[in-house]
């Protein structure tokens, strides 16, 4: 059981990192590389009146900023209930599994 | 009595009225009530609350402004202060709900097992919210004085006894609700001379789409500014000037600064559960975004609008003969002049103003960034009672900003130094009177730092974000993410990001050793963007030294499980 319940965090810790890890980078390209570093190439098209690299930097970043953190507020509470019953309760903190020092 | 200064009046009156109403109907009894409203704020209020916490005079008043004369480079501010919130959202806000205690330097006390971390965090937490704190208070002082008629003086006295009502009667639980308040007024206000004026230049009632929508000529907005812009010998508003390394630098630093600030993460305790802390920030940003991507919009309408209606307008049709096709001074324009924020001189005496760039040929001396806010209203041909709902709005947005800090700083005296470290025997009832007194003194405080503002007060805002960025960010964030983090590496890399930052921006913003210009920057970083560099040597330090010292003992690696678990 209690070797179950490790495996099931290891799984969920690690799904977690992953999901993190692409919102992440979509936060990284929409901010720093298409209004930031990408900025001059994509100024070449426009965005109805608006150069398009400049568009993300004063507009587009922000949208898709807001649009992250709901996905990942929806995503999780998806991912907490797949796990819920593997995991026990909200409420009882689960004990540290044997061997897991230095889990990160 | 003039209608605008009637319904000013009004208006501040009213909402003054409000808050208090308030904070008396939301009085608390217990320290885990004053400092994180019981845990039982619903996340959309949290979010709400969250926005008018963060949203301070500054960006309320002169951000659209600083953006309509930077053009691009006000590019930083807008995906700096919006972008740290994916970062608090997804990496720090559940965790530190999840770790359930009530301050930032709690969590760092507990996960570094010491209580010299502790002090640290504190002194971090109580430095940066002072240099925030000063520069809301003289906000307010300035929104009396312009529009009231009251002294400054009296002013920050009026808006201090104020935040001091609700704050210490309804700790964490008046400021949540009489900020829910704060952010409606805020809005309201900065929304509806945006619409209009948008309405007014493109045809277009969302302010979003006129940025990126023609003019009545079928020209699109930004390509006519950018023209007239060049016409006049400025840089085009696309065009940014600072080198794309600052610009990476200063947005990274102002991102890691806002998730790391102390009165934003603890705004995260209120909420019930580690998923109402996501969902929250969601909320928390959206409401910001709704000023935040109306800014940019207001910035490029309020400079184009200022360049066609002022320049070449002959300035005094009593006295100057108009030319067939030549146009009159607005009012708005006369109006402001006698408040300083806008100046004409005629220079070349043919009785028209010139606005240009250049310093020898410009005739409009002084146009002070807030202006642009402030007058909207007028240029917009909105009623009297508008201008009253924007100052009242810009008097929210300082309370409401002033109100979190001073929680900050009253939580960090009383939980943090006094019952965690000084006094471990006190009991709770002593703890909250504490509490109460240290908030007391620390409006005390800035009330006088309001009237009588130290001269740095602008540039140590930046102080504030990349000290923030440099020492909170890494800590909280190792502390979650790296069990193996040892309370000798996060000392260590708090003290070295501190130090390094702190003395940079010193030495070329407030002390000027060294002149403040690309060329004498370290890596071309400006200190506005040091607070990366300074966040990178904290997290190597942190590495490093926590690698060569030992593993932080069971129970706190227990801990970490613990906040990790859903």
């Amino acid at each position: 059981m209690a070797q179950d319940k490790s495996s099931a965090r290891k799984a969920y810790w690690r799904a977690n990192l992953g999901l993190m890890g692409i919102l992440l980078a979509i936060w990284f390209a929409v901010s720093f590389g298409f209004g930031i570093l990408l900025r001059p190439w994509l100024d070449q098209v426009s965005l109805g009146g608006a150069p398009l690299g400049f568009w993300f930097a004063q507009q587009g970043s922000i949208f898709t900023f807001i649009v992250l953190i709901f996905y990942y507020a929806w995503a999780m509470n998806r991912l907490e209930a797949r796990f819920a019953d593997r995991l026990g309760s909200d409420d009882m903190p689960p004990p540290v599994p044997p061997g897991q020092e230095d889990a990160s | 009595m003039t209608p605008t200064l009637f319904w000013t009046g009004f208006f501040v009156i009213t909402s003054f009225a409000l808050y208090i109403g308030i904070a008396i109907a939301s009085r608390v009894g217990s320290t885990d009530e004053f400092y994180v409203a019981g845990h039982h704020v619903p996340p959309v209020f949290n979010g709400m609350a969250t926005a008018a916490d963060w949203m301070s005079a500054a960006s309320f008043l002169s951000m659209a402004g600083l953006i309509a004369f930077s053009g691009y480079d006000g590019s930083v501010f807008l995906m700096g202060w919006t972008g740290g919130y994916v970062l608090l959202a997804l990496l720090l806000a559940p965790y530190l709900r999840r770790f359930g205690k009530f301050t930032v330097p709690d969590f760092i006390g507990d996960r570094y097992y010491s209580d010299t971390a502790r002090v640290v965090a504190v002194i971090c937490a109580i430095f940066v919210s002072f240099t925030y704190i000063a520069g809301q208070m003289q906000g307010v002082g300035i929104a009396f004085s312009r529009f009231l008629e009251i002294p400054i003086e009296a002013g920050v006295v009026i808006g201090g006894l104020v935040v001091l009502m609700y704050a210490t009667l309804g700790g964490m639980k008046g400021i949540t609700y009489t900020q829910v308040a704060q952010y409606c007024v805020m809005i309201f206000a900065f929304m509806t001379p945006a619409i209009f004026i948008s309405l007014q230049l493109t045809g277009s009632p969302v302010p979003q789409l006129g940025f990126i929508g023609n003019v009545a000529d079928g020209t699109p907005l930004l390509v006519k500014l950018d023209g007239m812009l060049t016409e006049l010998g400025f840089a085009p508003y696309t065009d940014g000037s600072k080198s794309t390394f600052d610009v990476f630098a200063i947005t990274l630093a102002l991102m890691a600064g806002t998730a790391g600030l102390p009165h934003v993460i603890v705004r995260f305790f209120t909420v019930p559960k580690a998923a109402d802390a996501r969902k929250s920030a969601g909320w928390a940003l959206l409401f910001i975004g709704i000023l935040y991507v109306t800014a940019p919009a207001v910035a490029v309408f309020a400079r184009t609008n200022f360049i066609e209606t002022v320049n070449e307008s002959v300035y005094d049709a009593e006295t100057t003969t108009l030319v067939e096709g030549e146009r009159e001074t607005p009012d708005w324009f006369h109006r402001w002049e006698n408040t300083g924020l806008l100046a004409f001189e005629d220079l070349n005496g043919d009785g028209r103003i010139q606005y240009r760039a250049d310093p020898a040929t410009n005739e409009v001396t002084t146009l002070n960034r807030d202006i642009f806010v402030l007058a909207n209203p007028e240029i917009a041909n909105l009623p009297g009672w508008v201008i009253g709902l924007v100052v009242s709005g810009g008097i929210a947005a300082a309370l409401s900003t002033a109100a979190g800090l001073l929680l900050v700083i009253s939580s960090s005296i009383s939980h943090d130094l006094c019952r965690k470290v000084l006094f471990k025997s006190m009991t709770d009832r002593q703890e909250l009177l504490i509490a109460r007194l240290s908030a007391t003194g620390a409006v005390l405080i800035a009330i006088l730092a309001g009237i009588y503002p130290p001269g740095f007060v602008a540039s140590v805002v930046a102080l504030a974000f990349g000290l923030a960025a440099a020492s909170f960010f890494p800590a909280i964030l190792l502390g979650i993410f790296w069990q193996r983090m040892s309370k000798e590496g996060a000392i260590a890399g708090m003290v070295t990001g501190l130090g390094v930052t702190g003395a940079y921006i010193l030495t070329y913003k407030i002390f000027g050793w060294i002149p403040n210009d690309a060329e004498h920057w370290i890596l071309g970083v400006s200190p506005e963007g040091f607070g990366t560099i300074g966040m990178v040597i904290s997290f190597i330090v942190s590495v490093t030294v926590s690698l060569l010292t030992s593993a932080p003992p069971a129970e706190v690696r227990e801990l970490v499980e613990r906040i990790r678990a859903p």
